[in-house]
């Protein structure tokens, strides 16, 4: 099978996972208890604006046709109004979506410049009390709430030493980076302990490899062996694993976002709770679900991109 | 390991690495574990206070002041008092909200991976699905449509998380039940509940029972993040979600009211994964 028919493949495989995510975010209406409608305006609403969410969602019709009507409306981008801002969510959303992008590539980056020394030191002698640390301290990070860290982060680094701003964005790409070290590295360290785990597991495999007793043999220093040789075949497992969890690393953000006060789609779905905005819990629970999705295919097609040995069998 | 019949390859392998008491690893999360879980449940014979009475005499207590070991929080209850309560709280639903989506994951992906064909088509693609959804917005949403309480955790975490245990458990069985003794006891008749009960999960079961352990782990920052959001385990009743977000205004002058409260979830989150870790190093030989 070619390349380009191996992403095609991959891409008709998406479709019904697609139609799946609409259909989880479609029925989460139909979970609330009552009447949706009044349950999300509270008792106070006035009947007419109950009838006009009732309209808008058109909760009186068969089950088939509303979601016809959901699916029509998001094909033409539409994904209904905020209860609380009185605007279209779409627009809220775009507005929103860089700074979570930009939270997301950041603390990837973090993540990955944090765990490649480490698996590296660990996996150059292993069962060595260096091997041990890198395995143990790293869990630290596995029970660790994300916004419990950040708050820390925020008051340490912060508010006392004064060596980052606590919140807000940034201007311009220099400030963006200075803004959300913080926020990025508090994703990254939830990231850290899974990726560092793969990395050292797959640099032991590569280590075992003939080619890197041959490199040993002809007499290739250890320093070079390691990041010449084992390294670079190590890495594209752990593209992989960074793929895989990019959900993982999706859910810090929501909270991150929300200690930090980013203007991001994750504070904008937190926010809404607090303001019982379903619509745009909703949507951006469909965004997000959208965005896994095309994460995990860039991740396979990067796979293969990346290593040419791998067959193209989907 | 309870079975005796088991090949005889897997006997070196188990004196080589010793039995489950020589594993560090597992025993020095297990010590760990039994530590914290002891010191919350034996709460009344380590403090005298009441976790819920308020003070307003003696809010924002110092550590130390006035008798209180960790001081008290801005309404006068004891830090120490609601953080060994409030520990009972959050590993008693995060214990509860493994074994859901434990039992249906299993179940679900034994069928799968048993039966394969259109049943396997099924449930692979409503996988996709949900782990389509990152974990914490699938929860954080489903918690906000039920409404916040420990019933819509229950929920929200069993629909969120029996897939884990049945992609699992299904991997395990696509391979296991091609194996003869799978076979024979397919030829000698017995029904297919029977085989995938009796003689197949027996057998793959441990894989899951190691992923269970970063699951409860997963389950208490879930628990603790909807709790600090207010969608969690409600006020009055303590735990470490709620102590850290009534903390956080007073970080820079009582820092232990939010920065205890966090340790305890790490120092839990890493007793449960040193657990898990030693777990898989002992049952899964070979790989560590």
């Amino acid at each position: 099978m070619g390349r380009m028919s191996f992403v095609f493949r991959r891409l008709a495989l998406l479709v019904p996972t697609a139609v799946g995510v609409t259909i989880i975010t479609f029925f989460m209406v139909h979970l609330i208890p009552g009447n949706p409608a009044v349950t999300i305006l509270g008792e106070h609403a006035t009947p007419a604006t109950v009838a006009a969410l009732d309209r808008q969602w058109g909760l009186s019709q068969p089950l088939a046709e509303q979601y016809w009507r959901f699916i029509d409306r998001l094909v033409h981008g539409n994904l209904g109004q905020s209860l609380y801002y009185g605007v279209a969510v779409s627009g809220l959303i775009t507005s929103r979506l860089p700074t979570t992008l930009w939270l997301l590539c950041y603390s990837a980056v973090i993540a990955v410049l944090i765990s490649v020394p480490v698996a590296t030191l660990a996996a150059s002698r292993k069962d060595a009390v260096r091997d041990h640390v890198a395995r143990v301290v790293p869990m630290l990070g596995l029970g660790m709430p994300a916004f419990w860290f950040g708050l820390l982060l925020q008051t340490w680094l912060g508010t006392k030493l004064r060596l980052f701003p606590v919140t807000g964005y940034g201007l311009g790409f220099t400030g963006h980076l200075q803004s959300m070290f913080l926020p990025s590295l508090t994703v990254a360290v939830a990231l850290c302990p899974v990726l560092i785990r793969s990395l050292r597991a797959s640099m032991l495999g590569v280590l075992g490899a003939e080619f890197v007793t041959t490199a040993q043999a002809k007499g290739v220093p250890a320093p070079r062996l390691l990041v010449r040789h084992v390294l670079r075949n190590a890495v594209i497992p752990a593209v992989t694993v960074l793929g895989i969890n990019v959900g993982y690393l999706i859910g810090g953000t929501l909270i991150v976002e929300q200690v930090f006060s980013l203007p991001g789609i994750g504070s904008l779905m937190i926010g809404a709770i607090f303001e019982r905005d379903f619509p745009v819990i909703q949507s951006v629970a469909l965004v997000y679900g959208v965005l896994v999705v095309l994460v995990n295919l860039l991740t396979d097609v990067a796979y293969v991109a990346l290593d040419p040995r791998v067959r193209f069998d989907a | 390991m309870s079975t005796l019949s088991v090949a005889p390859a897997a006997t070196p392998v188990r004196s080589r690495r010793g039995r489950w008491y020589r594993q560090p690893t597992l025993m020095a999360g297990l010590a760990l574990l039994a530590v914290i879980a002891g010191m919350c449940f034996a709460a009344p014979l380590l403090t005298s206070f009441n976790p819920d009475t308020q003070n307003l005499q003696e809010p924002l207590a110092s550590i130390g002041q006035y008798g209180h070991l960790l001081g008290t929080d801005q309404e006068g209850r004891d830090t120490w008092a609601r953080l060994l309560f409030g520990g009972q709280v959050d590993l008693r639903v995060a214990l509860l909200a493994v074994i859901f989506p434990f039992i249906i994951g299993t179940i679900l992906g034994s069928l799968a991976g048993y039966f394969g064909s259109w049943v396997d088509a099924v449930i692979m693609r409503v996988i996709d699905i949900v782990v389509a959804f990152p974990f914490f917005v699938l929860v954080i949403a489903l918690v906000f449509v039920l409404g916040s309480g420990e019933k819509s955790i229950y929920i929200a975490i069993t629909a969120v998380g029996w897939v884990s245990y049945a992609r699992i458990t299904r991997g395990e069985i696509t391979v296991a039940k091609r194996q003869e003794y799978v076979l024979a006891a397919q030829s000698g008749g017995l029904s297919s509940p029977r085989i995938i009960g009796r003689h197949l999960l027996p057998n793959v079961i441990t894989q899951s029972i190691v992923y269970a352990m970063s699951d409860i782990v997963q389950n208490i920052v879930a628990i603790v993040t909807l709790s600090y959001l207010g969608l969690g385990i409600q006020p009055p009743t303590p735990d470490w979600g709620t102590m850290i977000a009534n903390g956080q205004n007073f970080l820079t002058t009582q820092w232990q009211l939010t920065t205890i409260p966090g340790l305890a979830v790490v120092i839990t989150g890493l007793a449960l994964s040193l657990t898990g870790d030693g777990l898989a190093d002992l049952l899964r030989p070979g790989s560590s």
